[in-house]
Protein backbone atom coordinates (compact mmCIF):
# COMPACT_ATOMS: atom_id res chain seq x y z
CA UNK A 1 0.00 0.00 0.00
CA UNK A 2 1.39 3.34 -0.83
CA UNK A 3 1.27 5.53 2.29
CA UNK A 4 0.69 9.15 2.18
CA UNK A 5 4.05 10.30 3.25
CA UNK A 6 5.65 7.99 -0.02
CA UNK A 7 2.49 10.02 -2.19
CA UNK A 8 4.00 13.51 -1.03
CA UNK A 9 7.60 12.54 -1.61
CA UNK A 10 6.59 11.63 -5.22
CA UNK A 11 4.92 14.65 -5.74
CA UNK A 12 7.48 16.73 -4.53
CA UNK A 13 9.76 14.87 -6.57
CA UNK A 14 7.70 15.95 -9.82
CA UNK A 15 7.83 19.21 -8.80
CA UNK A 16 11.30 19.42 -8.00
CA UNK A 17 11.91 17.77 -11.43
CA UNK A 18 9.93 20.37 -13.45
CA UNK A 19 12.62 23.10 -12.23
CA UNK A 20 14.68 24.55 -15.38
CA UNK A 21 18.05 25.38 -16.00
CA UNK A 22 18.28 29.05 -15.83
CA UNK A 23 20.88 28.26 -18.97
CA UNK A 24 19.60 25.69 -20.90
CA UNK A 25 15.73 26.16 -20.27
CA UNK A 26 14.77 23.45 -22.45
CA UNK A 27 16.31 21.50 -19.85
CA UNK A 28 14.85 20.58 -16.49
CA UNK A 29 17.71 20.08 -13.64
CA UNK A 30 16.76 15.83 -13.88
CA UNK A 31 17.55 16.47 -17.58
CA UNK A 32 21.00 17.69 -16.94
CA UNK A 33 20.85 15.28 -13.98
CA UNK A 34 21.83 18.09 -11.13
CA UNK A 35 19.24 16.66 -9.14
CA UNK A 36 20.29 13.97 -7.14
CA UNK A 37 17.56 13.48 -4.41
CA UNK A 38 14.63 14.53 -3.49
CA UNK A 39 13.26 13.23 0.31
CA UNK A 40 10.87 14.55 2.81
CA UNK A 41 12.40 15.16 6.53
CA UNK A 42 10.98 14.24 10.00
CA UNK A 43 9.79 17.96 10.24
CA UNK A 44 7.71 18.12 6.81
CA UNK A 45 10.60 19.85 4.84
CA UNK A 46 11.36 18.97 1.51
CA UNK A 47 14.98 18.08 1.09
CA UNK A 48 16.56 18.22 -1.73
CA UNK A 49 19.74 17.71 -3.16
CA UNK A 50 21.88 18.99 -6.20
CA UNK A 51 25.40 18.81 -7.84
CA UNK A 52 27.08 21.60 -9.65
CA UNK A 53 28.09 21.00 -13.02
CA UNK A 54 31.18 23.34 -13.53
CA UNK A 55 32.81 25.17 -10.34
CA UNK A 56 32.19 28.41 -11.26
CA UNK A 57 28.80 27.91 -12.83
CA UNK A 58 26.72 30.90 -11.01
CA UNK A 59 23.16 28.94 -12.55
CA UNK A 60 23.36 26.77 -9.26
CA UNK A 61 22.30 29.97 -6.88
CA UNK A 62 19.52 30.70 -9.69
CA UNK A 63 18.58 26.97 -9.96
CA UNK A 64 18.50 26.97 -5.46
CA UNK A 65 16.31 29.83 -5.81
CA UNK A 66 13.70 28.26 -8.39
CA UNK A 67 13.56 25.09 -6.18
CA UNK A 68 12.44 26.86 -3.54
CA UNK A 69 10.19 28.94 -5.54
CA UNK A 70 8.41 26.57 -7.44
CA UNK A 71 8.05 24.12 -4.29
CA UNK A 72 6.25 26.99 -2.27
CA UNK A 73 4.13 27.56 -4.92
CA UNK A 74 3.05 23.62 -5.03
CA UNK A 75 2.71 24.10 -1.09
CA UNK A 76 5.62 23.08 0.36
CA UNK A 77 6.32 26.00 2.45
CA UNK A 78 9.32 24.71 4.23
CA UNK A 79 12.65 23.55 1.43
CA UNK A 80 16.53 22.93 2.33
CA UNK A 81 18.68 22.32 -0.43
CA UNK A 82 21.55 20.76 0.13
CA UNK A 83 24.73 20.77 -2.62
CA UNK A 84 27.06 17.90 -2.88
CA UNK A 85 30.01 17.90 -5.04
CA UNK A 86 30.92 14.41 -4.73
CA UNK A 87 30.51 12.06 -7.06
CA UNK A 88 31.59 15.01 -9.61
CA UNK A 89 28.49 15.64 -11.94
CA UNK A 90 30.11 14.85 -15.85
CA UNK A 91 28.17 15.38 -18.80
CA UNK A 92 27.22 11.25 -18.65
CA UNK A 93 24.61 12.24 -16.21
CA UNK A 94 22.48 13.96 -19.05
CA UNK A 95 19.16 12.07 -19.21
CA UNK A 96 18.46 10.16 -23.16
CA UNK A 97 15.07 12.93 -22.83
CA UNK A 98 17.47 15.88 -21.70
CA UNK A 99 19.72 15.01 -24.93
CA UNK A 100 16.78 14.55 -27.32
CA UNK A 101 15.68 17.71 -26.18
CA UNK A 102 19.27 19.72 -26.30
CA UNK A 103 19.61 18.34 -30.27
CA UNK A 104 16.19 19.48 -30.75
CA UNK A 105 16.40 23.12 -29.75
CA UNK A 106 19.59 23.17 -32.10
CA UNK A 107 22.63 22.46 -29.20
CA UNK A 108 24.42 19.27 -30.23
CA UNK A 109 24.21 16.43 -27.01
CA UNK A 110 27.63 15.54 -25.63
CA UNK A 111 29.55 12.39 -26.99
CA UNK A 112 30.68 11.11 -23.78
CA UNK A 113 32.52 8.44 -26.04
CA UNK A 114 35.31 11.38 -26.72
CA UNK A 115 35.49 11.93 -22.80
CA UNK A 116 39.23 11.29 -22.74
CA UNK A 117 41.38 9.79 -19.86
CA UNK A 118 41.54 12.22 -16.76
CA UNK A 119 42.95 10.22 -14.31
CA UNK A 120 40.72 9.52 -12.49
CA UNK A 121 43.09 6.64 -10.27
CA UNK A 122 44.66 9.51 -9.09
CA UNK A 123 47.03 9.72 -11.38
CA UNK A 124 49.06 11.60 -14.43
CA UNK A 125 46.39 13.23 -16.59
CA UNK A 126 47.64 12.41 -20.35
CA UNK A 127 47.97 15.98 -22.75
CA UNK A 128 45.98 15.83 -26.01
CA UNK A 129 47.30 18.04 -28.30
CA UNK A 130 44.66 17.13 -30.68
CA UNK A 131 41.35 18.48 -30.32
CA UNK A 132 38.87 15.96 -29.10
CA UNK A 133 37.47 13.23 -31.84
CA UNK A 134 33.59 13.35 -31.45
CA UNK A 135 31.17 12.24 -33.72
CA UNK A 136 29.06 15.51 -34.71
CA UNK A 137 26.18 15.89 -36.56
CA UNK A 138 24.61 19.54 -37.60
CA UNK A 139 21.23 19.09 -35.42
CA UNK A 140 19.78 21.35 -38.15
CA UNK A 141 20.30 19.85 -40.96
CA UNK A 142 22.04 16.84 -40.18
CA UNK A 143 25.10 16.76 -41.88
CA UNK A 144 28.19 15.14 -40.84
CA UNK A 145 30.70 17.74 -41.90
CA UNK A 146 31.26 20.15 -39.20
CA UNK A 147 34.08 22.07 -37.41
CA UNK A 148 34.74 23.47 -34.43
CA UNK A 149 35.52 27.40 -33.83
CA UNK A 150 35.91 27.23 -30.18
CA UNK A 151 36.45 24.81 -27.37
CA UNK A 152 34.47 27.74 -24.95
CA UNK A 153 31.20 28.95 -25.79
CA UNK A 154 28.71 31.18 -24.42
CA UNK A 155 28.63 29.14 -21.36
CA UNK A 156 30.93 26.94 -19.62
CA UNK A 157 29.37 23.81 -20.54
CA UNK A 158 29.44 24.73 -23.88
CA UNK A 159 31.86 24.34 -27.19
CA UNK A 160 31.11 26.39 -30.59
CA UNK A 161 30.20 24.63 -33.94
CA UNK A 162 29.80 25.46 -37.97
CA UNK A 163 28.06 23.03 -40.24
CA UNK A 164 29.98 23.28 -43.07
CA UNK A 165 27.27 21.85 -45.12
CA UNK A 166 23.79 24.43 -44.06
CA UNK A 167 26.90 26.86 -43.15
CA UNK A 168 25.07 27.58 -39.79
CA UNK A 169 26.35 27.79 -36.30
CA UNK A 170 25.32 25.39 -33.42
CA UNK A 171 26.32 24.57 -29.97
CA UNK A 172 27.94 21.70 -28.52
CA UNK A 173 27.36 20.40 -25.41
CA UNK A 174 30.98 19.48 -23.87
CA UNK A 175 31.80 15.98 -22.55
CA UNK A 176 33.33 16.31 -19.33
CA UNK B 1 4.69 36.45 -13.32
CA UNK B 2 5.06 39.46 -14.89
CA UNK B 3 6.84 43.01 -15.12
CA UNK B 4 6.61 46.44 -15.77
CA UNK B 5 10.13 46.71 -16.64
CA UNK B 6 13.23 44.57 -16.00
CA UNK B 7 14.50 46.15 -13.09
CA UNK B 8 11.55 45.11 -11.06
CA UNK B 9 11.96 41.73 -12.43
CA UNK B 10 15.64 41.35 -11.00
CA UNK B 11 14.83 43.25 -7.52
CA UNK B 12 12.04 40.81 -7.29
CA UNK B 13 11.72 39.56 -3.51
CA UNK B 14 12.58 35.90 -3.44
CA UNK B 15 10.63 33.51 -1.12
CA UNK B 16 14.58 33.36 0.93
CA UNK B 17 15.04 36.31 1.13
CA UNK B 18 17.58 36.97 -1.66
CA UNK B 19 17.54 39.53 -3.74
CA UNK B 20 17.57 38.79 -7.43
CA UNK B 21 20.36 40.26 -9.27
CA UNK B 22 22.26 39.58 -12.41
CA UNK B 23 22.32 35.95 -11.58
CA UNK B 24 19.90 35.03 -9.34
CA UNK B 25 20.95 35.68 -5.87
CA UNK B 26 23.16 37.16 -3.89
CA UNK B 27 26.36 34.84 -4.17
CA UNK B 28 25.54 32.15 -1.65
CA UNK B 29 27.90 30.21 0.18
CA UNK B 30 29.58 27.83 -2.72
CA UNK B 31 29.69 25.24 -0.18
CA UNK B 32 26.15 25.68 1.43
CA UNK B 33 24.54 22.28 2.04
CA UNK B 34 28.05 20.24 1.86
CA UNK B 35 28.64 18.17 4.52
CA UNK B 36 31.92 20.51 6.25
CA UNK B 37 33.33 18.00 9.09
CA UNK B 38 36.89 17.53 9.48
CA UNK B 39 38.25 14.43 9.32
CA UNK B 40 39.05 13.36 12.92
CA UNK B 41 42.84 13.82 12.86
CA UNK B 42 43.70 16.67 10.72
CA UNK B 43 45.32 19.53 11.68
CA UNK B 44 42.38 22.17 11.26
CA UNK B 45 44.64 25.51 10.84
CA UNK B 46 46.71 23.81 8.80
CA UNK B 47 44.02 22.53 6.36
CA UNK B 48 42.71 26.10 6.46
CA UNK B 49 45.54 27.50 5.20
CA UNK B 50 46.40 24.93 2.88
CA UNK B 51 42.63 25.92 1.05
CA UNK B 52 44.06 29.43 1.01
CA UNK B 53 47.07 28.42 -0.54
CA UNK B 54 45.28 27.09 -3.54
CA UNK B 55 42.43 28.98 -3.35
CA UNK B 56 44.72 32.41 -3.89
CA UNK B 57 46.51 30.91 -7.02
CA UNK B 58 43.40 30.48 -8.81
CA UNK B 59 41.34 33.66 -7.23
CA UNK B 60 44.45 35.70 -8.57
CA UNK B 61 45.06 34.10 -11.70
CA UNK B 62 41.44 34.43 -12.33
CA UNK B 63 41.23 37.92 -12.04
CA UNK B 64 44.30 38.29 -14.55
CA UNK B 65 42.72 36.22 -16.92
CA UNK B 66 39.80 38.18 -17.13
CA UNK B 67 41.41 41.41 -17.79
CA UNK B 68 41.58 39.94 -21.31
CA UNK B 69 38.23 40.34 -21.37
CA UNK B 70 37.63 43.19 -24.43
CA UNK B 71 41.48 43.06 -24.88
CA UNK B 72 41.62 39.34 -26.89
CA UNK B 73 42.82 39.16 -30.41
CA UNK B 74 39.37 37.00 -31.47
CA UNK B 75 36.15 36.75 -29.82
CA UNK B 76 36.15 33.03 -29.03
CA UNK B 77 39.65 33.62 -27.43
CA UNK B 78 38.30 36.30 -25.42
CA UNK B 79 35.12 34.07 -24.19
CA UNK B 80 37.92 30.87 -23.38
CA UNK B 81 40.02 33.21 -21.39
CA UNK B 82 36.89 34.48 -19.65
CA UNK B 83 35.19 30.79 -19.10
CA UNK B 84 38.66 29.49 -17.55
CA UNK B 85 38.91 32.08 -15.22
CA UNK B 86 35.55 30.95 -14.39
CA UNK B 87 36.30 27.88 -13.60
CA UNK B 88 39.17 29.18 -11.57
CA UNK B 89 37.34 31.79 -9.63
CA UNK B 90 34.42 28.80 -8.75
CA UNK B 91 37.62 26.56 -7.60
CA UNK B 92 38.57 29.52 -5.63
CA UNK B 93 34.76 30.25 -4.12
CA UNK B 94 34.87 26.80 -2.50
CA UNK B 95 38.60 26.60 -1.65
CA UNK B 96 38.09 29.54 0.70
CA UNK B 97 35.09 28.50 1.74
CA UNK B 98 36.88 25.57 3.07
CA UNK B 99 39.27 27.59 4.04
CA UNK B 100 36.33 30.18 6.12
CA UNK B 101 34.67 26.95 7.63
CA UNK B 102 38.00 25.04 8.89
CA UNK B 103 38.93 27.61 10.56
CA UNK B 104 35.44 28.62 12.14
CA UNK B 105 37.04 32.40 13.03
CA UNK B 106 33.69 34.12 11.41
CA UNK B 107 35.46 34.64 8.42
CA UNK B 108 34.03 34.13 4.98
CA UNK B 109 34.38 33.73 1.16
CA UNK B 110 34.15 37.10 0.73
CA UNK B 111 35.87 38.67 3.35
CA UNK B 112 39.07 36.34 2.46
CA UNK B 113 38.91 38.13 -0.84
CA UNK B 114 38.20 41.36 -0.18
CA UNK B 115 39.54 42.11 3.23
CA UNK B 116 43.42 40.32 3.50
CA UNK B 117 46.03 42.88 2.66
CA UNK B 118 49.04 41.32 0.39
CA UNK B 119 51.35 40.12 2.72
CA UNK B 120 48.27 37.59 3.78
CA UNK B 121 47.88 36.33 0.29
CA UNK B 122 49.32 32.76 0.11
CA UNK B 123 49.70 32.52 -4.14
CA UNK B 124 52.55 31.63 -5.88
CA UNK B 125 54.11 34.22 -7.34
CA UNK B 126 53.89 33.47 -10.85
CA UNK B 127 49.77 33.87 -10.63
CA UNK B 128 50.26 37.40 -10.34
CA UNK B 129 52.36 38.75 -12.99
CA UNK B 130 51.36 41.34 -14.86
CA UNK B 131 49.24 39.77 -17.90
CA UNK B 132 51.49 40.89 -21.22
CA UNK B 133 50.71 40.25 -24.43
CA UNK B 134 49.15 36.58 -25.97
CA UNK B 135 52.06 34.81 -25.89
CA UNK B 136 52.74 35.24 -22.50
CA UNK B 137 49.39 34.75 -21.44
CA UNK B 138 49.52 31.09 -23.30
CA UNK B 139 52.87 30.68 -21.42
CA UNK B 140 51.95 31.50 -18.24
CA UNK B 141 48.41 29.51 -18.89
CA UNK B 142 50.53 26.05 -19.93
CA UNK B 143 52.90 26.60 -16.74
CA UNK B 144 49.91 27.03 -14.39
CA UNK B 145 47.71 24.61 -15.27
CA UNK B 146 50.10 21.73 -16.40
CA UNK B 147 51.41 22.43 -12.60
CA UNK B 148 48.18 22.41 -10.89
CA UNK B 149 46.59 19.32 -13.00
CA UNK B 150 49.24 17.81 -11.40
CA UNK B 151 48.09 18.44 -7.92
CA UNK B 152 44.78 18.43 -8.36
CA UNK B 153 44.73 14.81 -9.94
CA UNK B 154 46.72 13.59 -6.31
CA UNK B 155 44.65 15.75 -4.34
CA UNK B 156 41.61 13.58 -5.13
CA UNK B 157 42.90 11.08 -2.70
CA UNK B 158 43.16 13.71 0.06
CA UNK B 159 42.29 12.49 3.67
CA UNK B 160 39.58 15.46 3.63
CA UNK B 161 36.64 14.76 1.61
CA UNK B 162 35.66 18.30 0.50
CA UNK B 163 39.33 18.74 -0.73
CA UNK B 164 39.07 15.69 -3.17
CA UNK B 165 35.99 16.60 -3.95
CA UNK B 166 36.87 20.06 -4.76
CA UNK B 167 39.72 18.57 -6.53
CA UNK B 168 37.97 15.87 -8.64
CA UNK B 169 35.85 18.64 -10.30
CA UNK B 170 38.69 20.77 -10.88
CA UNK B 171 40.77 18.04 -12.84
CA UNK B 172 38.50 18.12 -15.60
CA UNK B 173 37.97 21.59 -15.68
CA UNK B 174 41.69 22.01 -15.46
CA UNK B 175 42.59 19.09 -18.09
CA UNK B 176 40.62 21.60 -20.73
CA UNK B 177 42.06 24.74 -19.75
CA UNK B 178 46.06 22.72 -20.33
CA UNK B 179 44.75 21.74 -23.36
CA UNK B 180 43.53 25.38 -24.82
CA UNK B 181 47.36 26.15 -23.56
CA UNK B 182 49.08 23.73 -25.38
CA UNK B 183 47.40 24.13 -28.14
CA UNK B 184 47.65 27.97 -28.73
CA UNK B 185 51.48 27.41 -27.48
CA UNK B 186 52.04 24.41 -30.74
CA UNK B 187 49.85 27.10 -32.97
CA UNK B 188 52.39 29.76 -32.08
CA UNK B 189 55.45 28.12 -31.48
CA UNK B 190 54.95 26.43 -35.23
CA UNK B 191 53.27 29.71 -37.02
CA UNK B 192 55.83 32.01 -38.13
CA UNK B 193 59.16 33.54 -36.75
CA UNK B 194 57.54 36.53 -35.01
CA UNK B 195 54.74 34.44 -33.15
CA UNK B 196 57.17 32.15 -32.29
CA UNK B 197 59.34 35.02 -30.55
CA UNK B 198 56.51 36.01 -28.78
CA UNK B 199 55.74 32.74 -27.23
CA UNK B 200 59.51 32.25 -26.70
CA UNK B 201 59.70 35.88 -24.88
CA UNK B 202 56.60 34.65 -23.08
CA UNK B 203 58.35 31.62 -21.41
CA UNK B 204 61.38 33.78 -20.70
CA UNK B 205 59.34 35.67 -18.36
CA UNK B 206 57.26 32.77 -16.60
CA UNK B 207 59.83 30.15 -16.09
CA UNK B 208 61.60 31.90 -13.50
CA UNK B 209 58.84 31.36 -11.31
CA UNK B 210 58.46 27.80 -11.82
CA UNK B 211 60.98 26.41 -9.22
CA UNK B 212 58.35 28.17 -6.75
CA UNK B 213 55.94 25.94 -7.90
CA UNK B 214 57.77 22.84 -7.02
CA UNK B 215 59.36 24.18 -3.79
CA UNK B 216 56.62 23.19 -1.13
CA UNK B 217 55.86 25.55 1.67
CA UNK B 218 56.14 23.46 5.41
CA UNK B 219 53.17 23.11 5.62
CA UNK B 220 52.44 21.51 2.93
CA UNK B 221 54.99 18.52 3.53
CA UNK B 222 53.39 18.54 7.02
CA UNK B 223 50.16 18.32 5.10
CA UNK B 224 51.16 15.61 2.69
CA UNK B 225 52.65 13.23 5.44
CA UNK B 226 48.79 13.32 7.00
CA UNK B 227 47.81 12.45 3.41
CA UNK B 228 45.50 16.04 3.22
CA UNK B 229 47.69 17.95 1.13
CA UNK B 230 49.92 17.08 -2.12
CA UNK B 231 53.49 17.55 -1.84
CA UNK B 232 54.32 18.72 -5.47
CA UNK B 233 58.34 19.14 -5.73
CA UNK B 234 57.64 15.24 -6.53
CA UNK B 235 55.29 16.30 -9.32
CA UNK B 236 58.37 17.94 -11.11
CA UNK B 237 59.57 15.47 -14.01
CA UNK B 238 55.72 15.14 -15.12
CA UNK B 239 55.04 18.59 -15.31
CA UNK B 240 58.69 18.60 -17.55
CA UNK B 241 57.61 15.75 -19.47
CA UNK B 242 54.35 17.81 -20.82
CA UNK B 243 56.22 21.36 -21.23
CA UNK B 244 58.68 18.73 -23.44
CA UNK B 245 55.80 17.80 -25.36
CA UNK B 246 54.71 20.88 -26.16
CA UNK B 247 58.01 22.28 -27.20
CA UNK B 248 58.82 18.94 -29.15
CA UNK B 249 55.32 19.46 -31.21
CA UNK B 250 55.23 23.26 -31.50
CA UNK B 251 59.22 23.31 -32.60
CA UNK B 252 60.40 25.37 -30.38
CA UNK B 253 62.64 25.28 -27.47
CA UNK B 254 62.09 26.57 -23.63
CA UNK B 255 64.54 29.52 -22.92
CA UNK B 256 67.82 29.56 -20.41
CA UNK B 257 66.19 31.77 -17.24
CA UNK B 258 67.70 32.28 -13.68
CA UNK B 259 65.44 31.54 -10.93
CA UNK B 260 63.98 34.36 -9.52
CA UNK B 261 65.13 35.26 -6.01
CA UNK B 262 63.46 34.48 -2.52
CA UNK B 263 63.17 36.89 0.94
CA UNK B 264 65.07 34.42 3.11
CA UNK B 265 63.93 30.94 1.24
CA UNK B 266 60.28 33.23 2.06
CA UNK B 267 57.72 33.09 -1.44
CA UNK B 268 54.72 33.64 -2.11
CA UNK B 269 53.23 30.77 -0.10
CA UNK B 270 54.90 32.42 2.85
CA UNK B 271 53.25 35.97 1.91
CA UNK B 272 56.28 36.74 0.25
CA UNK B 273 54.89 38.68 -3.44
CA UNK B 274 55.61 41.04 -6.48
CA UNK B 275 55.17 44.02 -6.54
CA UNK B 276 52.61 43.56 -8.87
CA UNK B 277 50.18 41.62 -6.50
CA UNK B 278 49.24 44.81 -4.43
CA UNK B 279 47.93 46.99 -7.82
CA UNK B 280 46.20 44.06 -8.31
CA UNK B 281 44.49 43.59 -4.93
CA UNK B 282 44.16 47.35 -5.35
CA UNK B 283 41.60 47.18 -8.22
CA UNK B 284 39.88 43.63 -7.52
CA UNK B 285 38.96 44.86 -3.93
CA UNK B 286 38.32 48.47 -4.55
CA UNK B 287 34.20 48.23 -4.44
CA UNK B 288 34.20 45.71 -1.61
CA UNK B 289 36.32 47.99 0.69
CA UNK B 290 34.79 51.36 -0.79
CA UNK B 291 31.24 49.66 0.21
CA UNK B 292 31.38 46.93 2.80
CA UNK B 293 27.86 46.47 2.25
CA UNK B 294 27.59 46.17 -1.33
CA UNK B 295 25.95 42.94 -2.27
CA UNK B 296 26.65 41.15 -5.73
Amino acid sequence: MVTREHEDVAAARAVAETVTDPELPMLTLADLGVLREVDLAEDGAVEVTVTPTYSGCPALAEMRTDLRRRLAEAGYPRVRVHTVLSPPWSSSWITERGRRKLAEHGVHPPDDSASGDQGGAGGPVPLTLEPPRRRIRCPRCGCPDTERTSEFGATACKALYRCLGCREPFEYFKEI
Amino acid sequence: MSFDNAYEAVTEAQPDGDTRWAFGTGFVDPLDGVDTTVPAGVDRDGLATYCLMLGDDALVLSHRLSEWTTRAHELEDEVALANIALDLLGQARMLLSRAASVAGDGADEDSLAYFRDEREFRNVRLVELPRGDFGRCVAGLLVFSTWRLAVLSRLTRSADPVLAAVAAKGVKEVTYHRDYAARWAVRLGDGTEYSARRLHQGFADVLPFVPELFTPHELERELARQEVAVDPAPLRPEFDEVLRTVCTTAGTELPEVSTVGTLAGGAGRHGVHTEHLGYLLAEMQSLARSDPEARW
